[in-house]
């Protein structure tokens, strides 16, 4: 964050506007903050509900125990996804609009990759019967994976608008602060996924 | 011009910065996921590495993508999130704890 803030300086003149940066990526990470909470909530509900499956309802590891493969393979779509978005913030640094957007693009498709495997997982379950109405545990799981999931489809359409923005006036000054607050977005949610994959499919079909 | 120059530099620097914690956070992914999917690991070493390797990984990503560090600018960050894990913590521990009891009070 702080090479974020550094490159929005543009020198003594517009000081500042590097002032007004710094509070409102600081403001930006606050809000994360309590979105943080908000998964832990989620997470807390997840590892009670878990803990306890009733008699007659599929348990993590009948519904996840041959799908490690298809996780994994979600995984790497956000991890290589909030790579690529580091590498459209460096572009960033050198002025390069051309770069910025292609790696935005990437990110995007990837970003989308993920969203799709999740929709297409989410569907296979419930078309199983096994939909969020069945157990409390599930209920958990949907809420927990689901908000994840609506998070990063915010961060999707986020994305387009802000692509949109820097290709129609360029890295201006509101455009690079609004790169450096999705991008602390972005890989925020790649740290909760890593919670997710953890706690929810490995821990589960254990 | 200067500034220029500068930003080039740090630039250069944080590529191989992403790349170290790319390659890091596949090797941490790998490791739990190999480990669950080869089977044959006791129970407790799995959910030894899963945790070990979540925490790491968390830790990783925290430092070489969002670039946290000691420096006095990201000090207020840095314990807005400390601050952030204390609080999910004490709700963790506390909720799980409460509710084993109720379940165990009530024989299920």
């Amino acid at each position: 964050m702080a090479e974020v803030l550094h490159h929005d300086n543009h020198g003594h003149d517009e000081h500042h506007h590097h002032d007004d940066t710094d509070i409102t990526v600081f403001g930006f990470w606050t809000y994360l903050m309590s979105d943080l909470i908000l998964f832990g909530t989620l997470f807390i509900a997840f590892a009670v509900l878990s803990s306890h499956i009733p008699l007659g309802t599929p348990s993590a590891k009948e519904l996840f125990g041959d799908s490690l493969g298809f996780v994994l393979t979600e995984t790497f779509a956000l991890l290589i996804s909030s790579v690529t978005f580091g590498f459209a913030v460096l572009a960033s640094y050198k002025k390069n609009v051309g770069q910025v957007l292609t790696w935005l693009a990437i990110t995007w498709v990837f970003g989308a990759a993920f969203i799709g495997m999740e929709l297409y997982e989410f569907n296979h379950l419930v078309h199983a019967g096994h939909g969020p109405t069945t157990s409390a545990f599930l209920s958990a799981f949907f809420t927990l994976v689901g908000t994840h999931g609506i998070h990063v489809t915010s961060g999707l359409v986020w994305m387009l608008v802000l692509m949109y923005q820097i290709k129609k006036n360029g890295l201006t000054l509101p455009n690079t602060r609004r790169l450096a607050c999705l991008s602390l977005f972005w890989h925020f949610l790649d740290i909760v996924w890593i919670c997710v994959f953890s706690v929810v499919y490995l821990m589960g079909v254990l | 011009m200067s500034h220029d120059h500068n930003s080039a530099g740090a630039a250069h620097g944080n590529t191989k910065q992403y790349t170290i914690g790319f390659i890091l956070s596949v090797l941490l992914t790998i490791i739990p996921f190999g480990m669950v999917m080869a089977g044959g690991f006791g129970r407790g070493l799995i959910i030894a590495t899963i945790a070990i390797t979540a925490v790491a990984q968390i830790l990783v990503q925290l430092v070489y993508f969002l670039h946290m560090n000691s420096s006095s600018e990201q000090r207020w960050n840095v314990i807005a999130f400390i601050y952030t894990i204390l609080t999910v913590a004490i709700l963790l521990v506390g909720s799980v704890w409460i509710m084993n009891y109720l379940h165990y009070n009530m024989m299920i």
